[in-house]
């Protein structure tokens, strides 16, 4: 089982879901920290690392010898990565997606893979949780090979769950993250800001077709509009997590909330089995719009 | 000789536009025979990205020797540098402007990129 932790907002609580629901299952889960641009479900879960690897894409390079300068590289290029210049390719690593199209097309086969490293993979263990965490390089732009690359850590196995730790947003880097998960689970927060992005998740979740439900975090401040947009689009609440002070002590100290409070254990508890029947239900996208 | 000016409209007394890389057009001015054509840059106003390499190409294919714009972000100026472009620093207010202040010798000529790139 597979479950993804996503958000439209920043902010809302992924982490905070992520880490403590891999914590409360029995038996040992795997954590994938997708959120490759700035990881941090290892300041709770303080994994040793044991493997590491690191990732790179294939930028093009030229054969000089072989280049005649015809530019089609330039052209097939929608990156706009490669510029002509006095007939002579001129290519922006930076700015290369690694689609192979330039090697590709190159009639006179001028042009082949370099390795450009984006970041590292690193796996760690820790009271029975295998953490998995992309790191991006500094200045690196392309997530989504990194994230995918986190993704091939994933177990096989029906029986073993694990919880996939999505980045903010609803672009490409959340949208491959989400793929192939069983179910999300959607954090949010109660303010109108929270309820915007929360329906931009649900908008590219019923368009990727994977069945969703929300979770309120710090319920309690702003309003109800988030509970009535769910109730009205049928969308099931996993769990409302009040706005706790003991909450936010823990977390910024780094600390598993769930270590301590045991009414929180049972909250995690109760969100891991509203996911699993959400699954075996056969999953829900909620009310279509319009 | 030609030379390049970023600018908003189609004519000499069109904006002169100080971005490069997503100015929507470029005058084209022929010096030698005192009239100028229209290059529209509209494909590179939306790119997602690598807008300022794509108006470099642009404006080196048209022929122009010479290029006047605002400023300019690393990537375009490492292509136009390599296209062998002289770039030359303006802020006139209408592309007539930049014209006069251009054949008056009043521009600095540019080095090197003065901007950040937007993209990154």
């Amino acid at each position: 089982m597979i479950i993804a932790v996503a958000s439209g907002k920043g902010g809302t609580g992924k982490t905070f879901v992520s880490a403590h629901l891999a914590r409360i299952i029995s038996g040992g889960a795997t954590l994938l920290d997708c959120d490759v641009e700035e990881p941090n479900d290892h300041i709770f879960i303080p994994a040793r690392t044991t493997s590491s690897k690191v990732v790179s894409v294939e930028v093009p390079e030229v054969d000089s010898s072989l280049c005649d300068g015809c530019g089609e590289c330039s052209q097939v290029c929608e990156f706009n990565a490669i510029a002509m210049v006095a007939k002579t390719p001129m290519i922006f690593d930076e700015l290369c997606h690694a689609c192979g199209g330039c090697v590709l097309f190159c009639p006179r086969k001028a042009m082949h893979g370099k390795k450009h490293r984006i970041g590292e993979v690193e796996i760690g263990e820790w009271e029975g949780i295998t953490l998995v965490q992309g790191q991006l390089d500094v200045g690196v732009a392309l997530a989504v090979p990194l994230i995918r690359e986190v993704k091939r850590q994933l177990p096989q196995g029906e029986d073993h769950i694990s919880i996939v730790d999505c980045p903010p947003g609803t672009s490409c880097p959340m949208v491959w993250s989400v793929s192939d998960c069983d179910v999300v689970v959607l954090v949010t927060e109660p303010t109108p800001f929270g309820l915007h992005d929360l329906t931009l998740a649900v908008d590219t979740l019923r368009e990727v077709d994977i069945p969703f439900g929300v979770v309120i975090n710090k319920d309690g401040i702003g309003d109800d509009r988030v509970l009535d947009y769910c109730r009205q689009q049928e969308i099931p609440v996993l769990a409302r997590i009040p706005h706790d002070r003991r909450i936010a002590t823990a977390y910024a100290r780094g600390q598993l909330v769930s270590d301590s409070l045991l009414e929180y254990r049972v909250v995690f508890h109760n969100l891991l089995q509203a996911a699993s029947d959400l699954i075996a239900k056969g999953g829900s996208h909620g009310k279509k719009q319009g | 000789m030609k030379v390049a000016f970023t600018t908003s409209g189609a004519t000499l007394e069109a904006p002169f536009d100080t971005r490069f890389g997503r100015a929507a057009r470029f005058i084209i001015f022929d010096l030698d025979q005192n009239s100028f054509t229209v290059l529209d840059n509209d494909q590179n106003l939306n790119a997602a990205q690598g807008a300022g390499i794509q108006s470099a190409q642009h404006v080196a294919a048209s022929g122009a020797e010479c290029l006047v714009t605002g400023h300019l972000g690393p990537k375009a100026a490492k292509v136009l540098f390599a296209a062998g472009i002289k770039t030359y620093q303006c802020d006139a207010n209408t592309v007539g402007e930049a014209l006069a202040l251009y054949r008056s010798k009043a521009l600095k000529l540019m080095h090197d990129a003065d901007v950040e790139g937007h993209w990154v």
